[in-house]
């Protein structure tokens, strides 16, 4: 009989670099899993919030109910949320970027509407003197002067849905979340830590990524700053 | 839709509201966690955030603070906490994890709150002869109060969330009746749980959103 092996994993430590060389492939799938379901939910949810709130600024009526139904849906626990879906959708990936969607909801609707009101009147008078068209004007003049405000909502959406992803395990389909829920079960430390710091990786990752992005896009603000 | 039937029927049981594990003492364990976290949390970061709004330092930390608490999930640090040698203490590795989690809205709202105080008023406290103490106490407290409110509420239903997520672990509260849902495979336990936990939750933010219809104007804020 030989000896159990004396390295980081058998002693079950926090950290340990064996866990991260064996395990390397599951880690991968974890990870990739986490970034899907994110970027899935986040682009269906953009699809949703955009039209929402132009009719929320279309229509004063929708203002209420719009905003009241996505604060309602963000009240409720996300686990509850999952819950709540579940005779929908079953044991599924669509189940968790469902829920994610209905959270980033009221975030995106809320931060796009702001931005849209907040082009300065006078800007959509010349714009409409210089004879743009209602498409026109809002492609080429309200949705760019809207997009810091509209950044700001997506870059607390992803943060928020990264983290949020990790609930997903319950289903079974929570990326990072099902190596920290296996980890739990067997007080594996060295996976429950991996995961997590992984998980505050891809977040903080995301949301610089996005910050580069809305660089990109609103070169005026950054000439305004220097 | 058997399924919203049979979870109708599931809360409609009287044997799933008592006992250990009935609603009832979920709700109790739900409410006592709920509380006993926000009065903690709030005896943590608002003493700290007023003083620090009252100096005008360490903006910084309370807004990057904010960003922090939402980077890190909720769940990993429940895990986290239960695998440290405090799990073995009951509760505690989920008290721990909803006033870290509570703190950040606390901290950020009643700082912005503070820093959000027209300075003219404070310059004309000061010039009429007021200490610091006397100052932060009856005139930016007051003024800040409708933000400090805002946090306290956002801070009560992120508790109530991050409750729900404790069932994971194994902390009390009506998060378990939807685990147990899950163990059992019984869809209707789960719909039942998480219809539960949503009306406690709705509930939670209706009793801050009546404070503040029927408080005093002050209270109200804008007015």
């Amino acid at each position: 009989m030989t000896a159990p092996p004396d390295d980081c994993l058998a002693r079950n430590e926090w950290i340990c670099g064996d866990y991260l060389s064996s395990r390397r492939t599951i880690l991968w799938d974890a990870v990739l899993q986490h970034l899907h379901l994110t970027f899935l939910a986040i682009l269906l949810a953009l699809l949703i919030a955009v039209p929402l709130a132009l009719a929320a600024r279309r229509w004063n009526w929708a203002v209420g109910p719009v905003l009241g139904i996505t604060t309602i849906l963000y009240t409720i626990p996300s686990l509850a949320m999952f819950s709540l879906l579940l005779p929908l959708y079953g044991l599924a990936a669509s189940l968790v970027v469902a829920g994610l969607v209905l959270y980033s909801l009221t975030l995106l609707v809320r931060n796009i509407l702001a931005g849209l009101r907040a082009v300065p009147e006078e800007t959509r008078q010349a714009a409409r003197g210089m004879g743009y068209g209602p498409v026109r004007l809002l492609l080429t003049v309200e949705l760019p002067l809207a997009l810091p405000a509209a950044m700001a909502g997506l870059r607390i959406a992803t943060v928020s849905a990264v983290s949020l992803v990790t609930i997903g395990a319950i289903v079974g389909y929570g990326g990072l979340g099902n190596l920290i829920y296996a980890g739990m079960n067997t007080f594996f430390k060295a996976q429950v830590l991996t995961a997590s710091v992984l998980c505050v990786i891809i977040a903080v990752a995301a949301d610089l990524l996005l910050l580069g992005l809305q660089r990109l896009l609103t070169p005026w603000a950054r000439e305004r700053r220097a | 839709m058997n399924t919203l039937a049979a979870a109708w029927s599931w809360l409609t049981s009287a044997s799933n509201w008592s006992g250990s594990g009935g609603v009832w003492n979920r709700l109790g364990e739900h409410l006592f966690l709920t509380v006993v976290c926000l009065v903690i949390s709030c005896a943590i970061a608002l003493p700290v955030a007023l003083v620090l709004g009252h100096l005008g330092r360490g903006g910084a930390l309370a807004v990057n603070i904010s960003n922090a608490g939402r980077a890190v999930p909720t769940f990993a640090v429940l895990v986290l906490l239960l695998l440290t040698p405090i799990g073995t203490h009951g509760q505690w590795p989920t008290i721990i994890a909803l006033v870290l989690f509570a703190i950040p809205p606390l901290l950020t709202n009643a700082y912005v709150g503070m820093r959000g105080v027209d300075r003219d008023v404070v310059q004309a406290a000061r010039g009429m002869g007021m200490t610091g103490g006397q100052l932060l106490r009856r005139v930016e407290v007051p003024l800040a109060l409708p933000l400090i409110l805002t946090g306290v509420r956002i801070a009560a239903v992120q508790l109530v969330a991050t409750a729900t997520i404790a069932a994971l672990v194994g902390g009390g509260g009506l998060g378990r009746i939807i685990t147990a849902g899950f163990n059992l495979a019984d869809t209707p336990q789960v719909v039942a749980g998480a219809v539960l936990v949503a009306v406690f939750a709705l509930l939670v933010e209706g009793v801050f959103e009546l404070v503040r219809l029927l408080g005093p104007r002050w209270v109200r804020g804008g007015g």
